[in-house]
């Protein structure tokens, strides 16, 4: 059996002040697992050396050099000097270790004050505005580039880019369109019957699926689905200096990542925008026929009779706009994107809510225009 | 008596062990002791399987065959807490630190503290300040991951290791990617916490200036042959050892 030490202070330490200028800090019983280093440590004034002494010291872990390294900055504060030559030689090691370099002391974070909150979202609302009239301008100069035949842009990507924003989202623009058609049919049915109008769920499908929520539900869709997922492997690509090796080989990032992710986006916008509509269209027939009592041919007709093609033209233009909005604000964010795993997230989140953003901004200025236009 | 703290098993033995990945076999027939306070080296060209090896020390990867026995205990033969107490008892620094970018270092390093103790949040400041210090980082524990350099990331990795006062210490590559002077201040790290707590450290490397300063004992994994071609304190094995392939490549290829 090892010998065990007295513990005679059950206390750990106490300070004792010897004369004017002179304390002594004695360390003892065990400090393996108690919890001694917690006390509030106070130098009292005056006091410029401080020896410290471990005759009753038991064992010991890391809370003794924790608790030292207090003792020791308290009294640097105090402009005192902290002597451990009489500590064991594992502490006066690991404190030796722990004491080659001065803290060094960072600067206090400003406080917080209206005026300097105003000026900073002032100035970022400034850099925001900058950034993206330069991302426009990048991407203007990339297409003229493109129509020179001088840009670094490969239609191979283009293509990648297509099939992952086309036929890969089939599955849930089908989905969505079929429930979004459903949706409109059984809420615009409660009107109908009032009327007893329920044949006229079919212009209701024609109208609404067409002109506007086919194109809005694939935009919302294709918002988190692809313009989330540009930012992410921009985003992703810049945190790996990716970017910066582009940019090194002078090979555009513009053209080289962001115009065939547009371009293809743009491309496959329309087409998904018509394969939701029919899907949606289907979905007002499924109710019609299924709860309304309206037969497939009566849909069909009416559809094609009170629903001209400027509405299918109206929503396919929105989808074409949606595109190249959802592409910039994915790309831009993916671009912008920090140098840290959480700029990543940041990105995405983003890129998101400005697609969204966006395209709610988009739908509105084209849904006045249009009006007043007579289309 | 058998049970005498002496004769206390080794903190790692590896017994017949091979490595593979589905039907590629990494490494195989690997035998050695870790011995405990060891500073025990795993070197080897690039492409051999030492962070591999890591990965199964650690217990992040499952043996194709044969057994790893951590503190006397087969690894994967035994209770889940066992396996937890094993893991729990390490600390390892990641190539390149591998710090919670969303926390910043003292965040980092109280973690483990607050996760696993009991101690009050006083406490773990106090030891979050100490361990910081004890790396060279004393007066920066408010600054996020982002804002360090390399080689302070590293030692901040190394702080949050430590942080439970692990009894192994696994370093994955610690002088990749430092400059000369911060590679050695990181081996002088090594070496104090070495001797003064008498920690077990495993390091995988091939940077010889490191091995040399700090090794105590040592395993050469062979690239060609899969297997351990060397075992020893590498200043013997690079004047000694049978194999030439080894004493070429702890002389720079001289």
């Amino acid at each position: 059996m090892p010998q065990k030490k007295e513990v005679s202070e059950p206390t750990g330490w106490t300070l004792e002040k010897t004369n004017e200028t002179t304390a002594v800090l004695h360390l003892s019983g065990d400090w393996r697992t108690k919890e001694h280093a917690s006390r509030r440590f106070d130098l009292p004034d005056g006091i410029r050396n401080v020896r410290a002494e471990c005759e009753a010291l038991g064992e010991w872990g890391t809370f003794l050099p924790a608790f030292l390294n207090k003792v020791h900055n308290a009294c640097r504060k105090h402009d005192a000097e902290l002597d451990v030559t009489a500590l064991p030689e594992g502490v006066r090691e690991l404190l030796r270790l722990a004491w080659a370099e001065p803290p060094i002391t960072l600067p206090a974070e400003p406080k917080f004050s209206l005026q300097a909150w105003l000026q900073e979202a002032i100035s970022g609302a400034h850099t925001s505005c900058i950034s993206w009239m330069a991302f426009i301008g990048d991407i203007a100069l990339a297409i003229h580039r493109l129509f020179r035949g001088t840009s670094r842009m490969k239609w191979h990507d283009v293509w990648l880019e297509v099939i992952k924003a086309g036929p890969d989202a089939f599955g849930i623009v089908s989905l969505i369109g079929f429930l979004m058609g459903l949706i409109l049919a059984f809420i615009g049915s409660i009107p109908l019957k009032w009327f007893s109008a329920e044949t006229y769920v079919a212009s209701l499908i024609g109208i609404g699926m067409l002109r506007m929520m086919g194109a809005v539900m694939t935009g919302v869709v294709m918002a988190g689905r692809t313009g989330a997922a540009y930012a992410a492997e921009l985003g992703t690509m810049q945190v790996n200096e990716e970017i910066d090796a582009l940019l090194s080989m002078d090979i555009s990032p513009i053209d080289f990542l962001v115009l065939p992710r547009i371009i293809a986006l743009t491309l496959m916008m329309p087409l998904l925008c018509l394969y939701g509509d029919i899907a949606g269209v289907l979905g007002g027939m499924a109710v019609g026929s299924g709860y309304l009592g309206v037969s497939g041919t009566t849909y069909w007709n009416l559809l094609t009779e009170t629903t001209s093609l400027n509405n299918l033209y109206v929503g396919l233009f929105t989808s074409v706009v949606f595109g190249i909005l959802i592409g910039i604000c994915g790309c831009l964010r993916g671009l912008q994107c920090g140098r840290s795993s959480e700029a990543v997230g940041r990105a995405t989140t983003s890129a998101m809510v400005t697609s969204i953003v966006c395209l709610v901004i988009s739908t509105s200025i084209i849904t006045v225009l249009t009006v007043f236009l007579k289309i | 008596m058998t049970n005498q703290p002496d004769k206390a098993p080794p903190p790692i033995e590896v017994r017949n062990l091979t490595m593979a990945y589905g039907e590629r076999i990494i490494q195989h027939d690997l035998n050695f002791d870790i011995p405990k306070g060891s500073v025990f080296i795993v070197m080897g060209g690039s492409g051999c399987g030492k962070s591999t090896l890591l990965r199964h020390l650690i217990g992040l990867n499952k043996p194709a065959d044969g057994t790893i026995f951590r503190e006397g205990v087969d690894f994967w033969n035994c209770a889940p807490e066992d396996q937890t107490r094993i893991m729990r008892n390490s600390g390892i620094l990641y190539q390149s630190g591998a710090l919670w970018s969303a926390l910043t270092i003292a965040e980092n390093v109280a973690l483990p503290l607050q996760q696993f103790t009991d101690y009050s949040p006083q406490t773990i400041a106090e030891i979050c300040e100490y361990k910081l210090a004890l790396v060279g980082l004393a007066g920066r524990g408010k600054l996020y991951p982002s804002e360090l350099s390399g080689g302070m990331k590293k030692r901040a990795g190394l702080a949050r290791a430590m942080a439970l006062d692990p009894e192994l210490l696994f370093f994955d590559e610690p002088s990749a990617g430092l400059d000369p002077l911060s590679a050695q201040r990181l081996d002088q790290l090594i070496l104090e916490i070495s001797n003064s707590l008498h920690t077990t450290i495993v390091v995988i490397t091939h940077d010889l200036d490191s091995i040399f300063n700090i090794a105590t004992d040592s395993v050469f994994l062979d690239a060609e042959t899969r297997t351990m071609i060397a075992r020893g304190n590498p200043r013997d094995l690079r004047e000694n050892c049978p194999v030439e392939k080894v004493r070429t490549f702890l002389r720079r290829g001289k």
